[in-house]
């Protein structure tokens, strides 16, 4: 019996010292001046230029990233093809890339003095690093594998017996797609966009890299963050903070109401 | 086999997805491998052995391995207690593992800094230390040992243990001979995903190492630098190298989690 | 309308599961594959439905080639083992979906509905979600998804093997007056041989790829073409090197021309049924079905010394 409140007074305390206390902290000290001053601290313009940023890459790179997951799931689950152990292999390959060499990655293709094609779509009017594309395509690539990985487990489990029924009642391949297979998997995609989105909110280092963080140009929220402490303007970093981290809670929030339903089918 | 779908949307699908990979990932990749040799591998041998690298990489190296310890026994413990363990609260805990995953990195170092740097209220100051690294790394890493071990641990044949009470075992006894064994390769496998994560984090250490060479900078952040101060091959040579190390690690760690599974086929 | 299948073999890698495989089944009638799992029984039916596409040979449907036919076109309605009931659609929506995907009027598509859930006993049950049915009443939503949309055959693969004996005994009875009712060519996996019998006209067994024998119940029954046929449709006991089934060797307490020596070793009483487990002279063992007035009539006891006698021809194989 004491073991079992000893093993639990260990890794809640664990978790209070690496986890609870310290973000309880960034509440505390974002509003010590006063909520007043938190709020004016977020909504400068530079706050809203950087929250709106961050709100574009998203509205842009989830469903894309989306589409792609879906569509790569199915290959990897329902097809067979050469390269289909490759494919699924390399859907992976973002998370074990450091988000640093992500944007390194990008600047070497498309960088706009010594970039693979960076010259010469800069010929034609086309910028990519230092400006929002770039940025997109960053956030694209780290937040890539979720969808794909929701999904798949997903269309394994409901197996092909429904899509097969779907084909004998007369439905052609896409009909099956919306009528019987996307409903299906429609909770496991709710939560891979769910992880999507709050990596795409929260990238920092490969955005950091391609974006030049041009304050009140490129500069996203997680940017917004380091730039503000780094000037001195605790407040302003520590507000910033606050509004990110209830976006966070709200992710959890939101994959502990689909996780069940997933669950369920 | 299927033939839901269709044979010209089979095509389709899996040619844009391949293609969507390519763009996004693939090749700002194959850039990075190209880069890093791009002066001969002599350029690239010398760039990896810059003291400065050596040193960063050094560093990331030994603290990943830590983490990865640390988080082999208190990711377990967390799992055990959150599956096994009855408190108040326990589901708003369970959540809350997850957040590492859905908060900002940069915000994840803001918060560590407030608890754990020159203004801490405890007293406690590892800013600017090699333990800030650790403890940066074992926050963003938390929730992969545990979300691993938990579903594991909650199949877990109840009466295997009881079996192995009633033929005179002790709790510790039948821990370490019953249920640590079937634990093994989900603790693995999780310490793998976390070893990755650890040797490319950049967001959560940039504002509390300090980022001093051959002391706190780590391996990401020597890239980062790279980047700033215009060497790509630099950077690139070093990137080649943690990549490498996150792959193979991966590699090695899904081997020994197979191998530990395979009797239970 | 009448299936035809002409030498259909399929190939899964190394493994054989239909060998040159040909077969007719007639316009309207009832017809079960019946052999064990692997004997290639559902991969036969999923080539006609054309959720499999054979090798070699050729599907005819109606009189007309539908090999090159995807499932979408071939007009048949197929009964899943485990239902594949769409799960996020409520019964009515299920059994509605393929006349929904042909573009019927709403009207058409409800009335169409209410006639087959009353013809499958599910009326009632129209708002229902798939999870708040029985095993029982999930299979009935399934082949009133299949019928509603008329198929010109009816194809179920082992429509009963995940429901539990009593609901399999109702829903056998029920598929029979069924296709009675809807008159539709129907063709139906199983490998239990006592559901082949009581359902279907006609019994195809396969084995291994191969077409055993085609016939009516009673032709399996009592003239089996081969011996694993015979063991397969029903019990079997061994006399003299001989197959016979046990019902057809009488016990005689005293010996008379072409009668073989046997001790009884066990009487084991199933209710009517008392089965006779003997040991011969040679030293062959074999078993007697027979009944209880037989028991008692001939005052049978463990140990006795009894004489076989053959009253049907054995089977020569």
């Amino acid at each position: 019996m004491k073991s079992k409140y000893a093993l639990r007074f260990l890794a809640l305390g664990y978790l209070g010292l690496l986890l609870g206390i310290p973000v309880a902290l960034v509440f505390i000290n974002a509003f010590q001046d006063g909520i007043g001053a938190a709020w004016d601290a977020v909504t400068t313009p530079e706050a809203q230029h950087a929250f709106w940023l961050t709100f574009i890459m998203v509205v842009v790179a989830v469903p894309l990233n989306t589409l792609f997951g879906v569509l790569c799931a199915l290959a990897v689950v329902r097809q067979r093809f050469r390269g289909r152990a490759l494919l699924n292999a390399m859907v992976d390959l973002p998370f074990a890339v450091s988000p640093v060499v992500v944007g390194l990655a990008l600047l070497l293709v498309y960088g706009r003095r010594d970039g693979w094609i960076g010259p010469w779509l800069s010929e034609h009017g086309v910028q990519i690093i230092f400006s929002m594309p770039g940025m997109i395509l960053a956030t694209m690539f780290v937040s890539l594998p979720f969808v794909v990985r929701e999904v798949i487990p997903v269309l394994r489990e409901i197996g092909t017996d429904q899509e097969q029924a779907a084909a004998t009642l007369g439905a052609n391949g896409l009909q099956t797609f919306f009528r019987v297979t996307l409903p299906a998997i429609r909770w496991g995609v709710a939560y891979g966009v769910v992880l999507t989105t709050a990596r795409a909110l929260g990238e920092f280092g490969a955005v950091s890299v391609v974006s030049g963080k041009l304050s009140g140009g490129t500069e996203t929220a997680t940017l917004f963050v380091e730039n503000r402490f780094q000037r001195f303007d605790e407040t302003g970093a520590y507000a910033a903070s606050v509004v990110l981290a209830l976006l966070a809670f709200a992710t959890l929030l939101a994959m502990n109401l689909i996780k069940p339903k997933e669950a369920r089918g | 086999m299927s033939r839901a779908f269709g044979i010209s949307g089979d095509v389709l699908g899996r040619g844009v997805a391949m293609t969507y990979l390519s763009i996004v990932a693939l090749i700002p990749l194959a850039a990075v491998l190209l880069e890093s040799v791009d002066g001969g591998l002599d350029t690239f041998w010398s760039a990896v052995t810059t003291e400065q690298a050596v040193a960063s990489l050094k560093i990331t190296l030994i603290a990943s391995l830590i983490v990865v310890l640390v988080n082999a026994v208190f990711g377990t413990l967390i799992a055990w207690v959150l599956v096994r363990d009855e408190f108040p609260g326990k589901n708003i805990v369970n959540s809350l593992i997850d957040l590492p995953f859905a908060l900002p990195t940069i915000v994840a170092g803001l918060t560590l800094l407030l608890f754990y740097g020159p203004d801490s209220p405890v007293g406690i100051n590892l800013a600017f230390t090699r333990a800030s690294i650790v403890l940066a790394l074992l926050f963003v890493t938390l929730p992969f040992v545990v979300r691993a071990v938990q579903p594991v641990l909650l199949e877990l044949d109840r009466e295997m243990e009881q079996a192995a009470e009633s033929l005179g075992a002790g709790k510790a006894t039948v821990f370490r001979r019953i249920v640590l064994p079937n634990l093994t390769p989900a603790i693995i496998a999780g310490a793998g995903l976390a070893f990755a994560r650890a040797v490319g984090e950049f967001g959560s250490l940039v504002l509390i190492t300090g980022n001093i060479p051959f002391k706190t900078q780590a391996a990401s952040v020597f890239i980062f630098s790279q980047v700033e101060s215009d060497n790509p091959i630099g950077a690139a040579a070093v990137s080649v190298v943690l990549l490498l190390v996150a792959l193979v690690v991966l590699l090695i760690f899904g081997w020994f989690s197979k191998r530990a599974l395979r009797h239970e086929e | 309308m009448s299936i035809v299948v002409e030498s259909v073999s399929k190939r899964f890698g190394d493994f054989v599961a239909l060998n040159d495989v040909s077969l007719n089944v007639r316009d309207g009638s009832l017809t079960a594959l019946l052999g064990p799992s692997g004997g290639g029984k559902s991969t036969l039916l999923r080539v006609i439905a054309g959720l499999e596409q054979p090798d070699s040979g050729r599907v005819l449907i109606a009189g007309e080639d539908a090999t090159a036919k995807p499932p979408q076109r071939r007009d048949v309605g197929f009964v899943f083992q485990h239902y594949a009931a769409f799960k996020h659609m409520t019964v009515a929506k299920n059994v509605a979906f393929g006349l929904s995907i042909r573009k019927r009027g709403k009207e058409e598509i409800e009335a169409r509905v209410d006639e087959l859930l009353k013809l499958v006993h599910l009326d009632g049950f129209a708002h229902r979600y798939p999870s708040q049915l029985s095993g029982g009443q999930r299979q009935r939503m399934a082949l009133a998804r299949a019928l509603a949309v008329q198929p010109r055959v009816l194809l179920l693969d082992e429509p009963f093997g995940a429901l539990d004996a009593t609901v399999r005994k109702e829903l056998r009875a029920w598929l029979r007056r069924l296709h009675d009712e809807v008159q539709v060519t129907t063709v139906f996996v199983t490998h239990d041989q006592e559901e082949a019998m009581e359902v279907a006209e006609q019994i195809v067994v396969l084995n291994h790829g191969d077409i055993e024998q085609v016939g009516t119940p009673r032709d399996l029954y009592e003239k089996p073409s081969n011996e694993f046929v015979m063991r397969f449709v029903g019990p079997v006991s061994e006399l003299s090197g001989r197959w016979i089934r046990p019902h057809d060797v009488g016990i005689l307490v005293e010996p008379t021309d072409g009668t073989s020596e046997a001790q009884i070793d066990r009487i084991v009483h199933l209710g009517f049924e008392v089965r006779v487990e003997l040991s011969l002279g040679d030293g062959d063992s074999t078993w007697v079905q027979t009944t209880r007035t037989m028991v008692e009539e001939l005052e049978l006891a463990e140990g006795q010394i009894v004489w076989l006698r053959l009253e049907a021809e054995p089977v020569s194989v």
